[in-house]
């Protein structure tokens, strides 16, 4: 999964801010990234659902997709060609959750799209970033320019605090509402700021010049409700909020369907739709969407303390039988206190509060699917 | 009169006369972070010298902890499994795995004192 895992890990603009604050680092997607803070997982997260939480994730892919007929629309249509999702009818200053889709219906990448009103903004996985770049340029330069921001830092800040925080520094924050997205001065710097996350708390995601990151970061961490948030607690954050991670809960493999992201995918881009199809693996996720799929990606609990973890093997009994499916993201949550994880499993088993056991170190450990996310959201809708 | 040992997989062992009590150490505690839950043998159960003997996971990952001598489980803590952030507190105290009665005690030999191991955490 690691694009670039022969190379020196590479650095984001804030490198030097993680070492000084204490951030363990380690190699993540051909980047060396702050895992924790000497806060340690555990108080970060807590401190993100809480208060608020700022993290580091320059590594992410951020590029503008200009039209060449200079219309915003020109550029959504050819995006049309390469996700399942409806480009054309996000409006200026909004953002949309998207998968780049391959010929077989698998996921190439997920990302988010946003509309600032002359061309399209892009946010795109680290280590997908170079292929996903290769694949636009191979497909779409007919009709767009792709130019991809590689002088720019990404950070997000996210917890209840978020707006009141943000607002020092940005006055148009606080009206922005959830998957808002658009430029704006932060500080006086040019950034674009969309009001969206990876935890499932409010929060906002702010693009900020490499120039400038640094000095930003500083002046949102002066606050005494912010603290840097590394890796950890994000992987953590995220599993509670339910939210995929590309590569291992969502990948080549499996359509939107499978992965239970069919909301992401508008109607005018399914069987019947003005737009029905016309994406790679249309086929596929169409016949998905209109006959089923065979199996679905589900929340599942533990009834026991041990955290199920990635790999962990699926049953549908306490002993004997093949797996039936198999756990891609699982761990501690510590909003809740207790194991949490998802997986695929067959439609037929997928059903809220079906009881499975997961195989840990040889014992079958008794789980039941659960609803996601495991932590209420707190988006401002 | 106890007296303590390690190994260089960042265990301890009080020992006791025959008995060893095993947990890890604080250095070990640093390395892993919050740790959430802790898996330990049965009681009765044989070990035999570097077998998997308990599981240590944080909210991150799991780490087995391998029986630094062979011998039988006498005894487990009970309080890990209902608190398992003991193990941060307090790793080198209150928060000692299993007790074992020692099997073969040229075992011992194999084992660092604190000198040398704080030289290996060094």
């Amino acid at each position: 999964m690691l694009a670039h895992n022969q190379d020196p890990p590479r650095r984001t603009p804030l490198h030097s801010l993680h070492v000084s604050l204490g951030g363990k680092m380690v190699p993540f997607a051909g980047y060396d990234m702050p895992v924790q803070y000497p806060a340690g997982v555990l108080k970060e997260h807590l401190h993100t659902r809480t208060q608020a939480g700022l993290f580091d994730v320059s590594h992410m892919g951020q590029i503008a997709l200009r039209p060449k007929s200079g219309k915003v629309e020109d550029a959504a249509h050819a995006l049309e060609r390469l996700v399942p999702q409806d480009i054309v009818a996000i409006a200026p200053g909004r953002q949309r959750y998207a998968q780049f889709t391959n010929a077989d219906g698998g996921i190439l990448d997920d990302l988010m799209v946003a509309n600032f009103g002359d061309h399209l903004f892009l946010v795109v996985n680290a280590a997908c970033k170079d292929a996903d770049e290769a694949h636009l340029r191979a497909n779409l330069s007919d009709d767009c320019i792709i130019d991809a921001l590689a002088d720019r830092a990404l950070i997000a800040l996210q917890g209840p605090k978020a707006e009141a925080v943000l607002a020092k520094f940005c006055a148009a924050a606080p009206a922005m509402t959830f998957m808002d997205a658009g430029p704006h001065e932060v500080a006086g710097i040019n950034c674009f700021v969309s009001r969206s996350g990876y935890t499932g708390e409010d929060g906002f995601e702010i693009s900020v010049p490499a120039s400038d990151a640094e000095r930003l970061t500083r002046m949102l961490l002066d606050n005494p409700d912010v603290l840097p948030i590394g890796l950890g607690a994000r992987d953590s954050l995220r599993l509670e909020a339910g939210l995929c991670l590309y590569g291992h809960d969502i990948d080549t493999t499996t359509t939107p369907v499978e992965a239970g992201l069919e909301w992401s995918v508008q109607k005018s881009r399914r069987s019947g739709g003005a737009r029905a199809g016309g994406f790679p693996g249309a086929e596929k996720i169409l016949a998905h969407f209109d006959n089923g799929a065979s199996r679905r990606r589900v929340g599942l609990r533990a009834e026991g303390r041990a955290p199920v973890r990635e790999g962990a093997l699926l049953f549908a009994d306490s002993a004997g039988g093949e797996p039936i499916g198999k756990v891609t993201s699982g761990g501690f949550g510590p909003t809740l206190s207790a194991p949490v994880a998802m997986g695929y499993v067959p439609v037929s088993l997928s059903a809220l509060g079906t009881k499975l056991f997961a195989e840990v170190r040889g014992q079958r450990l008794p789980l039941a699917v659960a609803a996601m996310p495991f932590v209420k959201n707190t988006y401002k809708r | 009169m106890t007296t303590t040992l390690y190994t260089s997989d960042h265990e301890w062992l009080a020992i006791d006369g025959d008995t060893a009590t095993v947990g890890i150490t604080d250095y070990a505690q640093q390395q892993l972070g919050d740790v959430v839950f802790v898996e330990l043998p049965k009681v009765g159960r044989t070990l035999k010298k570097a077998e998997a003997a308990a599981v240590v996971e944080s909210v991150k990952a799991a780490s087995d902890v391998y029986a630094p001598i062979s011998g039988d489980v006498l005894e487990t803590n009970e309080a890990l499994a209902a608190e398992p952030a003991l193990v941060n507190s307090d790793a080198q105290g209150a928060a000692w795995f299993f007790k074992i009665k020692i099997a073969d005690k040229s075992e011992l030999g194999g084992l660092m004192d604190e000198a040398a191991y704080k030289a290996h955490t060094a």
